[in-house]
């Protein structure tokens, strides 16, 4: 079954819940920060950190606003990292869920080649090289869970459930948002699995909010990687 | 809480002011979030954009320690623009009594003030009284001495200029958030506030939610579905242990302590049961001996007895006209008057104002014993910053207390709700669930009254200390002996009891000895029907409104929103249909339950019931008080300044701080108003992230990932004005203390405009202290605010002092 997540900014009151039931879901450890005049923290995604909140101060059309983004994976319907890895033992998409995997097999692939891939920036590499990045908590999702992010919301900003049920609640959220903030919409809804519903310009919340390059224009590099797959492949299966 | 948590979705217009309700009360959300996708209007007032602030339908900030302009703005408003709820606040409040001659106001003072004691002579703010000892009332609100023509008058001067020169709001924020709340006046609209510390913790804290209980009042929002007064507890239990007499001046269900003056249980019942002489006035406290009686039978059981006055003069008596809050400990135990210190499930070394006061006063004693989780800055305060151990007599006793999962019992929320719950892992290590702690000490200090009798041992010999099965705590037996047993077979209001069963209500009560009950406003939660807080029934009451009754149980007698008999209009009919609470057939009320099952003041023809009640039945005229004669500060509230505060003088009034709060002279007690050195406003508060003093929370990783660090918060003004740069740590200092903090500087912080003059203010968390994190560079926000406190309570002002910020 196709699921997906429906993330509403405009409910988001950055308690930060969701990052630190990834973490306690995953035993993930928590990293040595220090306050940096911010209330976000850490200060980016890392290899052990999945899910983070990013938080803005905008003023926009004289108003005061502090814009939260519960920043993760978006699980991509073709996701440009998998296509740019080539390897399904190392980064395949769960049919069951459409969850986008990274396995302990991505160490030995070039980082920066498969981050830069990515269209929202995420995934980032380990001390040893392995990449790492938001599994869609796989693991509760396959026993009928709620991704742990998704169960502690207290606001109903994480929603999550079928691609179908997802998309018509965004449109429904999307509509109610509009009431408030005109220039609302949803993020990508047509690419990816994690759809965001911001109330203003995505930019404003992170640079990366919406595809870098506005759009899911595959590069050279990926074609030619398409073009050659059924090639490795083979060969893979030859050695 | 007079309404409970799920009802805030029910609310059209929601204020959160003197809260930070996204942050410190997360889950709220849940209902504020669904009540705006309802049409509800969400308004922030705050002197800091804060995560609540993002989420709110208007913002406006304002200088802390100045809500009461900020709402007596908002009061004139209503009354000057005829907003306020004609039929409501003529039936249900005092609005309509004549107040006596002697009652006067001038130059911020109210009649009566004895300024060599700091404080008023009541009896001058005094009803007039008809010949039948009914206070005289004039339902047109007509009479110039009617309560509402002298609140009228009284708030007169608080014009928007006056109020935005004292609070920093601008005049447009004014005008469009008063007219957005009092549109909540109309019929069929409720309007509800969220607060919390940050209108309790001034020395006009009690004041503060008097202003904004009158404006419940005047809107008719009192009673209602999504309307009330709510106070947000800052711990899941603080409603309980409130309940059940944290605080000094307090005995279990709001009884009063003794005074010395009291000098027999008679006369302790007499001073302070309520008479009435109105026909239609339930006066609900005439019934207080029942409930003093039932709680003395419950704590000495078999050994109090008429003959013996129940054991009264066993328990102790305070003097009169003497404190003993928070302040006044700390106070004494400075001055070496303390020998023995309990630090229970507390922190005084970071949470207590003046903490280096607090630290300081710890010295003084001979022993203390720290029961708490972990090892915290109080039971460690011999080994703190700037502390010499080998000069601390001292001796620090510490016993590890289990963590609330490992055990059984019941927490109150803020809702009034009483959950039950189970214990999941066994308490870890050689720590004992609180219950077991106090057991063991209790039964170790009897044998030693026993081996070695000391004076006075009745208190100790006589107490009734049987709640131990098998050796170990039963939290069920304290809460079935909380609610009560029937100790003889009585006949009550017609109906027979057996001797040895649960009381089912404190309807049931007695005063002849003949019940116990530990807490008469918990009698009904454990009754012969079971555990009444264990049930989590799933279904809604018929009005459909989140009341779920039978999830939990609620006190009083589980009714879910109070003073409910005033959501209805006189004839007992809904002001508000679609979210009605209760309704009156015209044989019965249903939906909740109600305030008092008498029938409405009148019949469906129109004609006075004789047989009803007012509805504000815990008052003794049956009516709500919008003149509160019985506060320390005055009965109505005005605006003074902090005890520091950055203008020279109160715009308002010539009194510049409220003349009857509690200053303290001695050399740790300093303060300063107006000094060059100390000029910007200070306010401290938590985050989502840390809970009270960090005890909890500093030992949680995940937590300390996100807020690492004690911060300070400013704005890009004075971060501009000292040279400050964000991120970089800065030294905030007051007359009091100092600490080092990073400086987050921010634009949701702005400077005020007070008139002609530009006020900074900045804030602080109060989570942190030296222990943890290791580097014990962060610590306590309380090592700078003052010792006063509020006149009627003496809750510490930690919300609004005066600091200086500089490059650390």
């Amino acid at each position: 079954m196709s699921m997906s997540f429906l993330v509403d900014t405009t409910l988001c009151t950055a308690c930060r819940g969701c990052q630190v039931a990834c973490k306690q879901w995953h035993d993930l450890p928590a990293e040595e920060t220090t306050n940096r005049g911010s209330y976000q923290n850490p200060a980016d995604l890392s290899f052990d950190t999945y899910k983070l909140v990013r938080m803005k101060e905008e003023v926009i059309d004289g108003q005061m606003r502090w814009l939260f983004f519960p920043d993760q994976c978006r699980h991509c319907l073709e996701p440009p990292c998998q296509d740019t890895a080539g390897d399904e033992s190392a980064i395949f998409t769960d049919a069951s869920s459409g969850a986008v995997i990274y396995t302990a097999n991505t160490k030995g692939f070039d980082a920066a080649e498969i981050t830069e891939s990515c269209p929202y920036n995420i995934p980032r590499k380990g001390p040893d090289g392995t990449l790492a990045k938001c599994d869609m908590c796989l693991d509760r999702v396959q026993n009928g869970l709620q991704p742990a992010c998704v169960k502690t919301c207290p606001t109903g900003a994480m929603n999550f459930g079928t691609r179908e049920a997802m998309l018509s609640l965004g449109n429904r959220h999307l509509a109610e948002a509009k009431k408030k903030f005109p220039k609302a919409q949803l993020l990508d809804p047509g690419d990816v699995r994690v759809i965001f519903l911001t109330g203003f310009d995505p930019n404003y919340y992170h640079e990366n909010a919406i595809a870098s390059g506005g759009s899911f224009d595959v590069t050279r590099q990926v074609a030619l990687r398409r073009m050659l797959r059924p090639l490795t492949g083979l060969i893979s299966q030859l050695l | 809480m007079t309404n409970h948590w799920i009802d805030i979705k029910n609310s059209d217009c929601i204020l959160i002011m003197g809260s930070n309700a996204a942050e410190n009360h997360p889950i709220s959300f849940k209902y504020v979030i669904e009540a705006q996708q309802k049409g509800a209007t969400l308004i922030s007032v705050d002197p800091r954009f804060t995560r609540t602030s993002s989420k709110a339908d208007m913002y406006s900030p304002l200088r802390s320690g100045t809500d009461i302009a900020f709402l007596g703005g908002m009061i004139k408003y209503i009354i000057d623009n005829q907003l306020y709820h004609q039929e409501y606040v003529a039936n249900y409040t005092n609005a309509t009594f004549i107040v006596g001659k002697k009652f006067k106001f001038k130059d911020g003072l109210f009649s009566g003030f004895d300024a060599k004691n700091r404080k008023y002579d009541k009896s001058q703010w005094a009803f007039d009284m008809d010949k039948n000892g009914v206070p005289k009332m004039d339902r047109s609100l007509k009479n110039s001495r009617s309560v509402l023509q002298l609140l009228k008058k009284h708030f007169n001067r608080y014009n928007t200029k006056l109020v935005s020169q004292i609070t920093g709001t601008p005049e447009k924020d004014l005008k469009k958030i008063y007219k957005t709340y009092a549109e909540t006046g109309k019929v069929g609209k409720a309007g509800t506030i969220m607060y919390a510390m940050g209108w309790t913790q001034h020395t006009v804290g009690t004041q503060n939610i008097r202003t904004m209980a009158i404006i419940q009042l005047l809107l008719g929002n009192m009673g209602m579905a999504g309307g009330g007064v709510n106070a947000l507890r800052g711990e899941s239990n603080v409603q309980g242990s409130t309940d059940h007499c944290l605080l000094w001046h307090i005995w279990p269900g709001y009884l009063k302590t003794p005074r010395s003056s009291n000098t027999s249980l008679a006369a302790y019942n007499k001073k302070w049961t309520p008479a009435s002489k109105d026909p239609l006035s339930a006066n609900w406290w005439q019934n207080y001996p029942k409930y003093s009686v039932s709680m003395l039978k419950s704590f000495f059981g078999d050994n109090a007895d008429a003959s013996n006055d129940f054991g009264y003069s066993w328990l102790p008596k305070v003097d009169d006209g003497k404190a003993y809050s928070w302040l006044d400990l700390f106070d004494v135990m400075y001055n070496g008057e303390i020998k023995g210190f309990f630090a229970w499930g507390q922190n005084p070394a970071c949470s207590g104002a003046n903490a280096n006061k607090n630290r300081q006063a710890m010295a003084k004693l001979d022993w203390m014993v720290n029961t708490n989780l972990f090892e915290n800055e109080t039971g460690a305060f011999w080994k703190g910053p700037g502390v010499d151990p080998t000069k601390v007599k001292t001796e620090v006793f510490f016993l590890p207390a289990c963590v609330s999962v490992e055990k059984d019992g019941s927490i109150t929320n803020s809702g009034r709700w009483m959950q039950w719950r189970y214990q999941g892992p066994k308490p870890l290590g050689n720590s004992l669930p609180d219950g077991q702690i106090i057991m063991n000490l209790g039964n170790k200090i009897k044998e030693l009254y026993a081996a070695q009798p000391g004076a006075f041992k009745e208190p100790i010999a006589n107490l009734k200390w049987d709640y131990l099965s098998n050796g170990e705590y039963n939290a069920h037996m304290v809460a079935k002996e909380i609610n009560g047993y029937f100790l003889k077979d009585v006949t009550v209001r017609g109906k027979d009891f057996k001797a040895g069963t649960l009381v089912p209500s404190f309807a049931f009560l007695l005063a002849d000895g003949s019940t116990s009950s530990g807490n008469w406003l918990y009698c009904n939660s454990y009754t012969e029907k079971g555990n009444m807080a264990a049930r989590r029934g799933q279904k809604d009451a018929p009005n459909n409104i989140g009341l779920y009754p039978e999830f939990s149980w609620c006190w009083p007698v589980n009714r879910r929103i109070i003073y409910n008999r005033a959501s209805v209009d006189p004839k007992g009919q809904p002001w508000d249909n679609a979210n009605w609470v209760i309704r009156w057939t015209g044989k019965k009320w249903e939906g909740d339950v109600p305030d008092g099952g008498w029938p409405p003041l009148l019949s469906a023809d129109g004609k006075p019931n004789p047989k009803s009640k007012h509805a504000f039945i815990m008052r003794k005229h049956g009516h709500a008080q919008i003149f509160g004669p019985g506060r320390a500060d005055g009965p109505f509230p005005e605006h003074y300044e902090p005890l520091e505060c950055p203008v020279e003088r109160n715009y308002m009034s010539k009194q510049r701080m409220n003349p009857t709060a509690p200053v303290y002279g001695g050399t740790a007690d300093d303060w300063a108003t107006c000094d060059p050195r100390y000029p910007y406003v200070a306010t401290t508060y938590r985050v989502v992230e840390h809970w009270q003093t960090g005890v909890m929370t500093r030992y949680q990783p995940y937590l300390l990932e996100m807020q690492p660090q004690m911060f300070v918060e400013m704005s890009k003004e004075l971060a501009r004005l000292k040279d400050i740069r964000n991120g970089e740590r800065v030294m905030v200092s007051s007359l009091r203390g100092k600490v080092e903090a990073t400086a987050l500087v921010t634009a949701r912080f702005k400077p005020f405009k007070l008139g002609k003059l530009t006020v900074h203010q900045v804030g602080l968390p109060w989570h942190f202290g030296w222990i943890k994190p290791l580097s014990g560079m962060e610590e306590s926000a309380n090592l700078l605010t003052p010792n006063t406190g509020d006149a009627n309570t003496r809750i510490p002002e930690t919300k609004a002092f005066m600091v200086n910020v500089t490059k650390a």
